[in-house]
């Protein structure tokens, strides 16, 4: 009989530092059946899943200081994983927030109480995603949080879009995640093991087919692709942005994105890099694949379309789907680069994402709940009937198109400088110029709302303190961190090391 | 510690805009909108007492002291860490809030101050959303001044940008009828020109790890390895071609001159004044306060391209504004628009001959333009105002009718001419004997240009006030009386431009208090970049 005590010792360890994802699993139970003994109480569960959430919150804090792996190595706890997690957290606490306020939920013929509650499973299958350092722990932190997105997208299930979105955001899904597992499994038949860093490892010491590694690298990129909405893998993105309710678009737009980013650089970190750089040096490309030509192309393709795109946009949930597009282009300039900096640079464009996008995306659900529109010629005059909300999207908007002094250039000036700094000048010319095309739609948002009907004052539209509060919770840091930023940098800087195993 | 005044006069707009947006809508007992009048009155305030600090800064200047790239003659210092986080292989990114003032930068803020003071008349006009308009002047104002008081680039850099959306504003809801389509495109162009800038910024913080403009000027602070280490690599070149087309769209210079006419002509008459009066001068700062003393040796490579877009600025404006003289299509504004394209070419030429009388005169063209042109859109402003047109056909025989506003125009065409006796003869004549002596042939093309110059300004001073008045005009402007109690300048408008014609009549005779101002900071500009000229 095999002596199993280092196992259960390992298990037991392990279990040490899972405890934020444990405390998710026992919120989505708890939110599970305090919704069933309160039938009555329509949020219930969604309060349940905000009190979960500060737990969490609580217990990552705890985590601060741990690095480890755990698991026989399916899952990494480290700083950057620890960073995503709380862009993950802090956007799903938002969302829910959101949630308590959409008309939109309100008026679908259909219980609240699974909504939050998937919302829960969604988040631990991000928490998850940041986490996996293994093929199929990947793979399958994928599904976990893609099953709940399906149906989150489709959930106002009356109405067409939603369903329409729903059923292209699985079909897309599916085919994508298949072609990743493909890659995965060509992967695994070149280097025998499902485990990042002895993917690495094993291509460090061997040669391999380089044309296999191509297509396996591609098929790979093609699963993240997805998540993050890059081009070529993007084209499920604006109907499910436009179909899903505003909430759920919110959330895919930043924590889906976060949760692929952080899965895509641990992926090439551990596989495809040498594990032994020096601090603050590049991290070597193994074999002679050019990665980071693959993810430049990628990340000039991601945001020009989306920025070219979007010019021709007159919904605005469509239109804020493709600038996400492009957004997740900027942030794909820093991953090409491979290196430290760049990955300081995501964690650092990632927050200051998270504050402006979800802002503009509760204006527009506000907007839309009191207009009944999410077009554009909605906003004529906004800014004359509703000062406080006008100014906020002012504010989020330039941010997004990253001019100081807002959170959203700092973002843009780190990306820049990361790529600045490793060399790839073209890069940063095409990226800048990309931010000069972005100008042209959402300025035209703010032309909508203070140049179009400056007379339409007597139409007011009011809000409630508690929404406006919310809205400022998320303008007022969007304006401050233009302007004091050492912090979220200082902490970026502490979180960009990417666990690599000795 | 001594009283900050350049964060006093940089941000007491800000304090006003904040005033502004808390008063409270009122009225009073026959109707009145209360609280218009008093948001006004508090803007002239904020503006009225910043002019008093520059006013006081110019008196304790002390012209001895050069500045430019000695950090220890600036003077009205003020440093304090801002910012300062690590980041691997960058290093430490250390953002100073950092202002002080040099020669070159005491005449512009001067100038951004008498202007920011005087278009607050002519503003007084406005009726449509008074709050947001003052709002938005008073942001626009602090960037101005911000961006001649900083010496970070950084701090530089939100300042310049940090007027894009207020002017935004301005154009886009109190312009004219195209304001939409001339707002948008100022805004794209001017941030062309400046993600440009911000690359070489962030380039530039690579190679030195530092953001200080003093500092970035001297060549040894240059790390071994960086992007733009060394001296007269390609990517130097490339890096000042991109600060310069940044600052040659503000300038702005042909090719890059499209989005002033049509600014121009629809931004409403104040925003006019402060945009030919202030904003154009800060592209032609941003070349001698960054480009040109970073990027030396590149500037000594494109000196004579600078020379040469300098002149086809002159006479390509010139005769573009000649060219209003088409019948049906005369627009006043769009005459003294390309009179700017043409004067401000002037001050790229004499900046592009590194000459002592050259620089001198451009930096002092850059004054006197601010000024005349300032007066130019003012005097545009009194008769839309009243015919709400600006055709010059509309026009003719003024003269009877407008005595006073006669003589204060041709006090500012024969100054835009550059009628000895007048400012603007003494900063163009400093300017063509700087650059004859470097390029003598470029300088005697700009000068004939000087006599089409003369001929658009002459031709049309004589349509609009001599021959005869247009029979719709034989009347009072104001039949009520309401608004307009005589037919001639009121008092609102004499006072917004009379201290405007005096100051050229008495730079014009005496140009002194202003060239003493920058002669110490010029000399030390020429002596730094001379190492490099061939």
């Amino acid at each position: 009989m095999t002596d199993i005590t280092p196992f259960t010792t390992h298990l037991l360890q392990s279990m040490q530092a899972f405890v934020p994802e444990t405390a998710l699993i026992v919120t989505f139970l708890l939110a599970l059946a305090a919704d069933l003994i309160w039938k009555k109480q329509r949020h219930i569960s969604g309060y349940m899943a905000l009190a979960g959430f500060i737990v969490t919150g609580f217990l990552l804090v705890q985590q601060q200081s741990v690095t480890g792996i755990t698991f026989s190595g399916m899952l990494v706890i480290d700083h950057f994983g620890i960073f995503i997690k709380w862009v993950i957290l802090l956007s799903a606490m938002l969302v829910v927030l959101f949630s308590f306020i959409s008309g939109e939920l309100h008026q679908a013929y259909t219980r609240l109480g699974e909504y939050y509650i998937l919302i829960v499973g969604m988040v631990f299958g991000m928490f998850l995603l940041t986490g996996a350092s293994n093929l199929v722990m990947i793979y399958l932190a994928i599904e976990t949080m893609s099953i709940s997105s399906y149906i989150l997208s489709g959930y106002t299930k009356f109405v067409r879009r939603a369903s329409e979105a729903s059923m292209k955001y699985v079909i897309y899904g599916a085919v994508s995640s298949g072609v990743m597992v493909y890659g995965f499994s060509l992967l695994f038949g070149l280097t025998g093991s499902l485990q990042l860093h002895d993917i690495g490892a094993y291509l460090q010491q061997h040669s391999v087919d380089n044309l296999t590694l191509l297509m396996a690298g591609i098929m790979i990129l093609a699963g993240f692709g997805y998540k993050i909405s890059a081009v070529p893998f993007h084209y499920w993105t604006p109907d499910v942005y436009e179909g899903a309710p505003v909430t759920i678009t919110a959330l895919l737009s930043v924590a889906s994105k976060a949760a692929g980013f952080a899965a895509m650089l641990r992926f090439f970190r551990l596989a495809f890099t040498a594990p032994f750089t020096a601090v603050d040096a590049d991290w070597t490309v193994i074999g002679s694949i050019d990665w980071h030509f693959v993810l430049a192309v990628l990340a000039v393709l991601t945001m020009t379309l989306g920025n070219l795109v979007a010019l021709w946009q007159s919904n605005m949930k469509r239109m804020l789907a493709y600038s996400s597009i492009a957004h997740a282009g900027y942030m794909l300039m820093a991953v090409a680069v491979l290196n430290d900096t760049g990955v300081a640079a995501i964690l650092i464009y990632f927050f200051t994402y998270m504050i402006m996008n979800l802002g503009a995306f509760l204006i527009v659900q506000l907007v839309a709940d009191k207009t009944g529109s999410e077009d554009l010629e909605a906003y004529s005059g906004l800014g004359y009937r509703s000062p406080l909300i006008g100014v906020a999207l002012t504010v989020f908007l330039i941010s997004l198109t990253g001019l100081p002094p807002t959170a959203g250039f700092i973002g843009k000036l780190y990306v820049f400088t990361s790529v600045i700094s490793a060399g790839y000048v073209w890069l940063a010319i095409v990226g800048v110029l990309n931010s000069v095309v972005s100008l042209y739609y959402y300025v035209r948002v703010i032309r909508n709302m203070y140049l179009r009907d400056v007379e339409s004052q007597g139409s007011k539209i009011t809000f409630t303190p508690a929404v406006l509060a919310l809205v400022l919770l998320l303008a007022v840091p969007t304006l401050i961190l233009g302007i004091w930023f050492g912090p979220l940098v200082d902490w970026a800087n502490l979180s960009m090391a990417i666990t690599a195993f000795h | 510690m001594n009283f900050p005044i350049l964060t006093w006069i940089t941000f007491l707009p800000l304090a006003g805009m904040l005033a502004v947006l808390l008063v409270p809508k009122g009225k009073d007992e026959q109707g009145q909108e209360l609280s218009k009048t008093i948001i006004r009155w508090i803007a002239a305030g904020t503006t009225f007492l910043q002019l008093v600090l520059a006013i006081i800064l110019y008196f304790s200047y002390d012209t001895a002291l050069a500045g430019v790239n000695d950090l220890k003659s600036f003077q009205f210092v003020e440093k304090v860490s801002w910012i300062n986080a690590h980041l691997p292989m960058v290093g430490d990114i250390n953002i100073e809030y950092f202002l002080g003032i040099d020669g070159l930068s005491v005449p512009m803020v001067l100038l951004t101050a008498i202007i920011s003071f005087l278009a607050i008349f002519p503003s007084f006009g406005i009726n449509k959303a008074v709050k947001g308009y003052f709002a938005m002047y008073l942001l626009l104002d602090l960037g101005m001044m911000g961006v001649f008081t900083a010496l970070d680039f950084f701090l530089f850099y939100i300042f310049w940008e940090l007027m894009l959306l207020p002017m935004y504003f301005l154009i886009g809801i109190w312009g004219g009828p195209r304001k939409e389509y001339a707002a948008i495109k100022f805004f794209i162009y001017t941030l062309v020109g400046s993600v440009f800038m911000l690359l070489v910024m962030i380039g530039l913080y690579h190679s030195t790890g530092t953001f200080n403009l003093v500092e970035l000027m001297n060549q040894g602070n240059f790390m071994p390895g960086g992007i733009f280490s060394g001296t007269g690599t390609t990517l130097r070149l490339v890096a000042f071609m991109g600060l310069f087309i940044g600052f040659a769209i503000k300038v702005p210079v042909f090719p890059f001159h499209t989005w002033l006419p049509d600014a121009h002509v629809e931004a409403p008459t104040p925003i006019s004044v402060i945009l030919a009066g202030v904003l154009l001068k800060m592209g032609a700062y941003g070349m001698i306060r960054i480009a040109f003393p970073i990027f030396p040796d590149a500037f000594a490579y494109f000196q004579t391209l600078i020379a040469w877009i300098g002149m086809i600025s002159i006479v390509y404006g010139a005769f573009c504004a000649l060219g209003q003289h088409k019948v049906g299509k005369r627009d006043f504004k769009k005459l003294i628009a390309y009179s700017s394209v043409s004067h401000m070419g002037l001050v790229i030429l004499g900046l592009a001959s590194m000459r002592p009388e050259g620089i001198t005169g451009a930096i002092f063209q850059m004054f006197n333009h601010g000024i005349i042109t300032a007066m130019l859109f003012m005097i545009v402003g009194v008769i839309y105002d009243r015919a709400h047109t600006r055709g010059l056909d509309d026009f003719g025989g003024l003269a009877k009718k407008m005595p006073i506003y006669t003589g204060i125009m041709a006090v500012a065409f024969f100054a835009a001419i550059g009628l000895p006796g007048m400012s603007g003869f003494i900063s163009e004549v400093l300017v063509f004997l700087g650059a004859f002596k470097t390029y003598p042939v470029l300088t005697v093309i700009s000068g004939l240009s000087i006599v089409l110059g003369a001929a658009y300004m002459l031709w049309a001073l004589q349509k609009i006030f001599f021959g005869q008045l247009p029979e719709k005009w034989q009347g009072p402007w104001d039949p009520t009386g309401r608004i307009y109690k005589t037919d001639d300048v009121n008092l609102r408008e004499i006072v917004a431009l009379v201290p405007l014609g005096v100051l050229v009549i008495f730079l014009g005779v005496y140009p002194n208090p202003v060239l003493n101002l920058m002669t110490g900071s010029v000399t030390q500009l020429i002596e730094l970049m001379k190492p490099f000229i061939h």
